[in-house]
């Protein structure tokens, strides 16, 4: 039996990878990639937790999480292209041009 | 049954994100990433819940990395370490503490999560019915939440527009 523990602990699993990922990569790129880990995580829970009221309204802010993924990729991904455009590089380092 | 499957689906979703933060080429952690989402939509079907599945495949697997990937090819992202950007590697202290706090914060998570006890979530099949339906995720979300849905669609405007003038060469 599946038990609502197995996916929450699953989640926090997941949600402590990501952060690991913000940690230890120099890659804006994969920065972004560690930071849709966590978010998904959070779906998870948000999904079982759910389930297990038997409600669909983990499901509805679910919907809303990928939205809010969805404009957080499209914005953060035109400041990578913004700054690689001006650096040649992927590196965070380069951002500390953000300092005026 | 169930649980085998629910374990197997878990160590691919696990394995395949290690895989993400564990190597050095952007374009694998993209490629990485798709199998964990892929996954994810299978835990999802297991817990009734095929509308989350479907839209993690549509619109994460589907739009969002393929978002990634476009820009990982359009801007020819280099393995790390041939980044000429990249002026050190990541001190270890950074390292250790970083581990260490992820660490804490799994503990930490396990022990919040865990306080409810130990119930199946399958719990009858009355409200396997009610939770999978679309027609109920439809009527709610047109309703109850009719707000929020209307914010998100300005949301979607506001990064366009931002996402444009960011990536526009003269502003």
């Amino acid at each position: 039996m599946v038990t609502l523990d197995h996916y929450l602990i699953l989640s926090a699993l997941l949600f402590a990878i990501g952060t690991v990922g913000v940690f230890l990569r120099r890659n804006i790129i994969t920065l972004l990639l560690s930071v849709e880990i966590m978010l998904n995580a959070v779906n998870l829970t948000f999904v079982a937790v759910g389930r297990y009221l038997g409600s669909v309204d983990g499901q509805i802010i679910v919907f809303f999480v990928m939205t809010v993924a969805a404009a957080e990729a499209a914005v953060g991904l035109a400041l990578v292209i913004a700054i690689f455009r001006h650096g040649e590089t992927l590196s965070p380092d380069a951002f500390t041009s953000l300092k005026w | 049954m169930d649980i085998w499957l629910f374990y197997l689906f878990a160590l691919v979703i696990v394995g395949a994100s290690l895989g993400v933060i564990g190597q050095r080429s952007p374009m694998h952690s993209v490629l990485f990433l798709i199998l964990s989402f892929g996954a994810l939509a299978a835990l999802y079907v297991q817990l009734d819940s095929p509308f989350a599945a479907v839209a993690q495949i549509i619109i994460y697997a589907g739009a969002i990395m393929v978002l990634f990937l476009f820009v990982v090819m359009l801007l020819n992202a280099s393995h790390e370490d041939d980044d000429p950007g990249a002026r050190a590697p990541v001190p270890v202290g950074v390292k250790v503490s970083g581990c260490l706090l992820a660490l804490l914060l799994l503990v930490e998570l396990t022990w919040a999560l865990t306080r409810v006890g130990r119930p199946a979530v399958e719990k009858d099949a009355a409200s396997a019915d009610s939770v999978s339906s679309v027609h109920e995720i439809g009527r709610v979300l047109f309703t109850d939440y009719a707000f929020a849905f209307e914010v998100t669609s300005v949301l979607i405007l506001v990064a366009m527009i931002g996402a444009v003038v960011l990536a526009k060469r003269k502003v």
